[in-house]
């Protein structure tokens, strides 16, 4: 990243924040920041708690302590409304869409356009969920079915629609690519640079360290509910950020026999 | 994300009807598809069409008559009224087994206030005493059904347990109410609800509902084509949409017509010739009853509820937590209030039918609407409504409830002992969820 970058207020910075489940601390006392057009990798374990932390930003869960701040301003997200009113989208691993109900249904779901006597406008939505898709997806031309009878891909190019068509400037993305073939992959990757161009700016979470190298700019790293640290991807191995999943040190406190334990 | 295009279902969309005749393998299912007509709904009609005829030829050509079509209408109201409701419930994965017991509670109240409370008020035959009782009735759906909600929806009790405690609170509390007493009468303008001798709208009323729905029907497929159009999609083909039109007129005012053609009894007609001033010849007055009341309330209900379902938002809301519960609140969607909202509209329609149950008996009495929740449900299931949640159709529903009740009513006509009728409604119940669940299968 540029010096240039560094300098301008953050996106959204995430500070201090805590959550607990009973008396476990999925989340403890984490600190990330994202800047616009920059992609920020969450990485660790299962159970590490990315999708936690990341949940107390997009408003499916509330953070028990610690502040949230979009560009430099405090805010409080409470609910999804909340996030979506920030410009704060999520694509969530299950893809959270509701199966019954078609593509243009998912797209406005929860922000129905309505016509002036105040009914589902279901054309106007099909319309405009039409023109998303020709730039995402070109082969899409399933919209009148029941999105439980469309593939993997299709849904994912609906749920990534859902985030692109609301203007947002922060899209959070959980595990983008787990259910998708290579073809598939590598279009989300191109999706994800021209996001970033865009100047939006992107949480990337995921369990592919090859799609975090390719795609993030800089990787933060948590385990067991803390941060272990954030790099640069450029400064660092994969090894390194390997290192920092499995062992939680930075490459620097990585002393020679953990490493040899690590290529053991 | 390069997917291939899916064939079946886009082909059929997008295709010109021109070239899918070309291609010559044009099934039936392919044509209903290409006029997209609801080939499950249109299976349920086929099944009632088969259960109509048969019974007519079993009972040796008395079941497809004026008379027993006109009763078969008014029997199965009460049932469709409240199964439009129960559909909402049901596609949101909640059930509703307080059903028969609030209709006795709402029904008890409503009979308790226009037969002993309100006339001393307002004075016997007074109108607000029709008007405040029914007002009552609706209101007290509404708080019960929106209590029974709360507790589902934000207290989290299941909604199994909180209405299985409601069939025995509100049937205790119907009981309560009048100590187990019969109430009657009811209220003279109160019982035009029961579509009783002054509960009927004439056979000229009736036409000009036949011919207004005709109307509708075109203008309802006329502002869909014109909207599809400015939009650029591509519209149903015209051969599809002047026959869906022509049929759709057709069947209404063939309704009309046969309903049309059930006079009065003689008995009624005497009267109203008298009324009238008008003289009685000999052998008889031919005067057409028309729709009776609780069939126009549940044809309105019907329309009304598939309004609500389909064309607002609350309507895609219900379907959307039934479809997924978690995508619903990543939406932002309140799915509690929603939940609430959809036990209060059944408290609602449960107190429309119990005003039209208390109307028809003319009496309310606690015992009322006994397993009315499980015709209810059995309704909205024989008519396609999925227990796991997400599925369901008001068109369904109204007609799950038509078919149950034709069989009921073709087995009394066969003179079937009333224990039996019971097994063959629950086999048939079972039955239509298999078949459903099996061509469920065979769809994925």
């Amino acid at each position: 990243m540029t010096q240039e970058t560094i300098q301008q207020t953050p996106l959204v910075e995430m500070n201090n924040i805590r959550v607990a489940f009973g008396g476990v601390h999925a989340v403890d006392d984490v600190s990330v920041n994202l800047f616009p057009g920059e992609v920020v990798a969450l990485v660790g374990g299962n159970g590490a708690g990315k999708t936690t932390l990341i949940k107390t930003l997009s408003g499916a869960h509330k953070a028990d302590s610690g502040q949230i701040r979009i560009d430099g301003e405090d805010v409080t997200i409470d609910n999804p409304r909340d996030a979506k009113a920030l410009g704060i989208e999520t694509i969530y691993q299950t893809l959270a869409l509701a199966e019954n109900i078609d593509a243009a249904g998912n797209m406005f779901l929860g922000r129905e356009l309505r016509s002036r006597w105040g009914t589902l406008d279901d054309a106007a939505m099909e319309s405009e969920t039409r023109k998303v898709m020709t730039r995402l997806n070109p082969n899409f031309h399933n919209f009148k079915v029941p999105v439980n009878s469309l593939s993997g891909g299709q849904r994912q190019s609906i749920a990534i629609a859902k985030s692109v068509y609301y203007n947002a400037r922060i899209i959070i993305m959980d595990e983008p690519t787990a259910a998708l073939g290579p073809a598939e992959t590598a279009q989300v990757g191109e999706l994800i640079k021209q996001l970033k161009a865009e100047g939006i700016g992107i949480f990337l979470i995921s369990h592919d360290i090859h799609d975090v190298f390719d795609l993030a700019d800089r990787i933060s790293v948590v385990l067991q509910g803390k941060l272990v640290g954030t790099v640069n991807k450029d400064d660092v191995t994969m090894d390194d950020v390997l290192g920092m999943i499995i062992i939680g040190k930075l490459p620097s406190e990585v002393t020679e026999t953990e490493r040899e334990q690590l290529h053991g | 994300m390069t997917d291939q295009p899916d064939t079946s279902a886009e082909e059929t969309e997008a295709a010109a009807p021109a070239s899918a005749a070309e291609r010559g393998s044009r099934s039936i299912g392919n044509l209903f598809r290409t006029a997209e007509i609801d080939t499950r709904l249109l299976g349920m009609i086929g099944a009632l069409i088969v259960i109509w005829i048969a019974f007519n030829i079993m009972s040796g050509g008395t079941f497809l008559t004026a008379r027993n079509l006109w009763n078969l209408t008014v029997q199965t109201s009460v049932v469709a009224i409240m199964a439009t409701g129960m559909v909402l419930i049901i596609v949101t994965r909640n059930i509703d087994l307080s059903v028969g017991s609030m209709l006795a509670a709402i029904g008890m109240a409503m009979a308790l206030l226009q037969a002993e409370i309100l006339p001393d008020i307002f004075g016997i035959g007074h109108p607000m005493i029709w008007i405040v009782s029914l007002a009552a009735g609706i209101a007290m759906g509404a708080a019960i059904g929106g209590l029974q909600g709360a507790i589902v929806a934000y207290v989290g009790v299941p909604s199994f347990i909180v209405t299985l405690g409601g069939l025995l609170v509100w049937r205790g509390v119907a009981w309560w109410m009048a100590s187990g007493r019969t109430i009657a009468p009811m209220d003279g303008t109160f019982q035009v609800f029961g579509g009783g001798s002054r509960g009927t709208i004439g056979g000229t009323w009736t036409w000009i509902i036949g011919i207004a729905a005709c109307v509708g029907i075109v203008v309802l497929l006329v502002s869909r084509r014109r909207q599809r159009i400015k939009f650029g999609f591509q519209p149903r083909p015209m051969w599809a949409e002047i026959g869906l039109g022509a049929v759709a007129c057709a069947v209404v005012l063939g309704a009309v017509a046969v309903i049309n053609s059930y006079p009065m009894p003689e008995l009624l007609a005497r009267k109203y010739a008298e009324e009238n001033g008008l003289a009685w010849p000999e052998g008889g007055l031919i005067i057409p009853q028309g729709l009776a009341a609780p069939v126009l309330i549940a044809i309105v209900v019907a329309i009304v509820m598939q309004f609500v379902a389909t064309r607002t938002r609350y309507g895609r809301y219900v379907y959307a937590i039934g479809g997924n519960p978690e995508a619903a609140n990543l939406a932002g969607i309140k799915s509690r209030w929603t939940i609430v909202k959809t036990f209060m509209l059944l408290g609602v329609l449960i107190a429309i039918a119990a005003a039209v149950q208390i109307a028809r008996l003319n009496a309310a009495t606690s015992g009322m609407g006994q397993l009315a929740e499980l015709y209810v449900i059995a309704a909205a299931v024989i008519g396609g409504t999925s227990l796991s949640g997400g599925v369901g159709t008001i068109p369904g529903a109204v007609l799950g409830a038509l078919v149950m009740q034709s069989l009921v009513s073709g087995m009394v006509l066969m003179g079937v002992e009333a224990p039996l009728q019971d097994v063959v409604v629950g086999i048939v119940l079972i039955a239509a969820v298999a078949l459903d669940s099996f061509y469920q299968r065979k769809a994925v």
